[in-house]
């Protein structure tokens, strides 16, 4: 058992998302949201559900408020505060009451259901996905509901083993690492991208299922093997591998429903709290790439709404059952609190809510943006966004 | 089995003082729930190999448990006797094996959602057995010091950002000689007040000349194990049926004999260091993690009095390292004294969770420069000043 007291836990949470939402407040000149401002409902917006697109940015793995949008962790993120924060919605608290392991707080953010499946093992989530919905619903092909995720263990998240759904009815997953090491056949030029994951970092799972294939490099995203190779040579991280795809994929393909699982910064596992930030940094620039690419690219512009949110948080300095930064496995107020943004189509700008959501709310509410059924979710869909 | 079927022969394969701990206790023992029982025995299990603060204070966790009523323990883990546990739990061989019970535990509570539960039944009982057996008051006021940044040539933002509202921030430090000042000064604090595992130095390069009575550890001594275990992960990571949770065990029960230690070398010190590499994360990679690590599990372990802890370079990014061809990584001083900074950070909050923790005092140091951050019960807080000191200076004031 642990020795140290853990007194006073809840109150140093509350402190740091308070003095967030003040900072947010005076120092961005964002507005306190409220029933007497909403947000800009979609009625009003321009564009038609059914050209509406969604990008959901996970800014993970695992990211404290102390290092992203605490004031003291604002330096970590310059585009989200500079270029993003002002055209959002921006949620204070949305809280993760699940499992807090990469994969399955993941799959839960996309079922809109806490999920228990093995974090570690490749296997599906066992409620639908937001692409099932999505495609179920509307009608639409494969190639309209796309997952772009770090580690082979993401492999299964495109769809569920629910019977209503399951086998081909869900996204299609790409994992660029995985991508990267078949067309470089091994070479040891990209062993910088190729780290399957952090936590784990000595045991990568072996792929089964719908991973995509080596031959749809060219097919799809329309790039040789050779200049996927050279591009991949020019890149220090695995994030910035999977923006190149994702960039790709809206070129090539345009989907309406978007999914882009960062993970660099789950780094921290190794202790080290310099790459930590890195990682923090370097998320926050790729965030902003997507923003930029959404805003240059026709087939999005005007008609897209961007969320980005981390999957959960890390440790708390306070808890001694922890070692802060490195983990996230006391399961404590900090671990389960971390922060939205929404921006773009349908979404008012410069706006805070300080309410609580919930992880599971996301589903709910692309389901209402997008026009689709998402029966088997537990969450609700946020009022502010619908 | 349930824990009220225990008997003193269940812990025939316990180390010698285990065995005898567990046998004087056992009836107490048949009192505790089966979601509380294994975390308690994993502490008894390692009694042989604990040091002289943790011995007493699980001791004094049993002697209270031995003397509290039936009524008082059923209060006391209320919270516990309500977590529901798997049929596969409950035939698990936890008494031979608690840590692995606890590790399935967590991943049980997780899945049944009964996480947030356990913890507060925890923290609960955290609290009503500080109340009840207070930690030991040490001998002397505690000493943390923290040396970071060796080799590194400035930094981009300014040092000691959390730690400066406890303290007070020198900037014109004299560094000459600084480092053998503090190791002197820590020698002669184990000279004078000679408690076994009392005084610390933990280096994550080369151990530079110390006092002998100083218990040290340094990354550099324990390479050959280190590479040991990194070997052995390589080796294991692709056999059929290997994952994470398999190869957490495997390093787990691995032996001092397998990962190179020098024969005749204290058993109690070599399970130390063992542990630092097979239950640290990141420990094996890079040295700051292994110097934050090693300092946070020498106080909450063996409580020392004195603790100086000399973060070194670490290496670039771990995917060399943890590939075959690790000596081509190269070094990152400049990331090493970010991460320093944050790890002196981490030590002085595990300092100050130990008893005493108003009488402790707290040195940082980025080596071979003139920055210091002092902090102690004569230290004003929040204070900058300009004054000319030497680090020998400085420990006096604050000591």
């Amino acid at each position: 058992m642990t020795s140290y007291s853990h007194s006073g836990l809840l109150e140093v949470s509350q402190r740091v998302a308070r003095s967030r939402r003040d900072f947010l407040r005076t120092a961005v000149g964002m507005a306190l949201g409220s029933a007497l401002l909403p947000s800009r409902p979609l009625a009003l917006s321009g564009t038609t559900r059914s050209k509406r697109k969604v990008i959901v940015i996970t800014f993970g793995g695992g990211a404290r408020d102390q290092e992203t949008f605490a004031p003291e962790g604002q330096e970590n993120i310059p585009h989200l505060m500079r270029e993003l924060l002002p055209r959002s919605t921006f949620f204070t608290q949305v809280v993760n009451r699940g499992i807090l392991g990469h994969y399955v707080a993941t799959a839960s953010l996309a079922t809109g259901v806490y999920e228990t499946i093995n974090n570690f093992a490749s296997l599906p989530p066992e409620h639908p996905t937001v692409f099932e919905y999505f495609r179920k619903d509307l009608r639409r092909p494969p190639s309209d509901a796309w997952v772009v995720a770090p580690s082979n263990g993401f492999n299964r998240i495109g769809e569920s083993n629910n019977r209503s759904y399951g086998p081909g009815a869900g996204a299609r997953v790409i994992l660029p690492k995985h991508l990267l090491a078949a067309a470089s056949k091994g070479r040891p030029d990209y062993e910088h991208l190729l780290r399957d994951n952090y936590e784990t970092p000595y045991y990568a799972p072996a792929l089964q299922g719908g991973e995509f294939e080596l031959r749809q490099l060219e097919d799809i995203l329309k790039l040789s093997v050779d200049d996927f190779r050279g591009h991949a040579r020019t890149l220090s991280s695995p994030d910035e591998l999977s923006v190149y795809i994702v960039r790709q994929l809206m070129r090539q393909v345009s989907p309406s429903l978007l999914w882009i699982t960062m993970h660099d910064i789950d780094v921290a596992h190794a202790g080290a709290y310099s790459l930590y930030i890195e990682g923090i940094q370097r998320t926050d620039r790729l965030c902003a790439e997507v923003w930029n690419a959404i805003q240059k690219d026709p087939e999005f512009t005007g008609k897209t709404t961007l969320f980005i949110l981390p999957d959960f948080g890390r440790d708390s300095d306070e808890d001694a059952g922890g070692n802060g930064f490195q983990h996230h496995r006391t399961g404590d107020a900090l671990s389960r609190t971390t922060w939205m943004l929404a921006l773009g189509e349908g979404v008012r700008e410069g706006v805070v809510y300080d309410r609580p959501i919930d992880s599971t709310d996301l589903v709910p509410t692309l389901g209402s943006m997008l026009d689709f059924s998402t029966s088997l979710a537990q969450g609700k869909p946020i009022r502010e966004l619908v | 089995m349930e824990p009220r079927d225990l008997k003193p022969e269940h812990f025939k394969a316990y180390p010698p003082e285990a065995r005898k701990l567990a046998t004087h206790y056992v009836a107490a023992m048949q009192r505790l729930p089966l979601s509380f029982l294994p975390s308690l025995l994993r502490e008894v299990i390692d009694y042989d190999y604990k040091f002289p603060a943790e011995r007493k204070a699980l001791e004094k966790e049993l002697a209270n448990w031995d003397a509290l009523s039936e009524e008082q323990g059923r209060e006391w883990l209320n919270g516990f006797t309500q977590i529901s546990l798997s049929k596969a739990l409950e035939q698990f061989d936890w008494v031979n094996q608690p840590a692995q019970f606890v590790e399935q535990l967590s991943a049980h509570l997780w899945t049944t959602h009964q996480m947030d539960a356990f913890r507060k039944a925890a923290l609960d009982y955290g609290d009503r057995l500080h109340a009840a057996v207070p930690a030991e008051t040490p001998a002397i006021p505690r000493l943390g010091i923290a040396v970071i940044g060796q080799g590194a040539t400035g930094h981009d933002r300014p040092l000691f950002r959390k730690l400066r509202p406890q303290g007070a921030y020198f900037n014109r430090v004299k560094p000459e000689d600084g480092l053998r000042q503090l190791l002197d000064a820590v020698g002669e604090r184990a000279k004078a007040h000679p408690i076994p595992y009392g005084h610390w130095y933990i280096d994550g390069g080369e151990a530079e000349d110390h006092e002998a009575t100083l218990t040290s550890v340094s990354y550099q001594a324990l390479q050959p194990t280190r590479t040991a275990i990194l070997r052995k992960v390589r080796t294991e990571k692709d056999k059929p049926g290997m994952g994470p949770e398999a190869l957490r065990t495997l390093l787990a029960r691995m032996g001092p004999d397998e990962l190179g230690f020098a024969k005749g070398i204290d058993p109690v010190m070599e399970r130390f260091q063992l542990k630092l590499f097979t239950e640290g994360s990141g420990t094996q990679v890079f040295s700051t993690t292994f110097v934050q690590w090693a300092a946070r599990e020498a106080l909450r372990r063996a409580q020392p009095c004195t603790l100086l802890v000399r973060f070194a370079p670490r290496a670039k990014p771990m995917n060399d390292l943890l590939s075959a061809s690790q000596d081509q990584a190269g070094m990152d001083p400049a990331g090493a004294l970010v991460d320093g900074d944050f790890g002196a950070y981490y030590n002085w909050l595990n300092q100050q969770r130990l008893r005493g923790a108003d009488q402790s005092a707290f040195l940082v140091w980025f080596e071979d420069h003139n920055e210091a951050l002092a902090i102690g019960p004569g230290m004003p807080r929040g204070t900058e000043s300009t004054s000319n000191a030497s680090l020998r200076q400085l420990v006096s004031w604050i000591t």
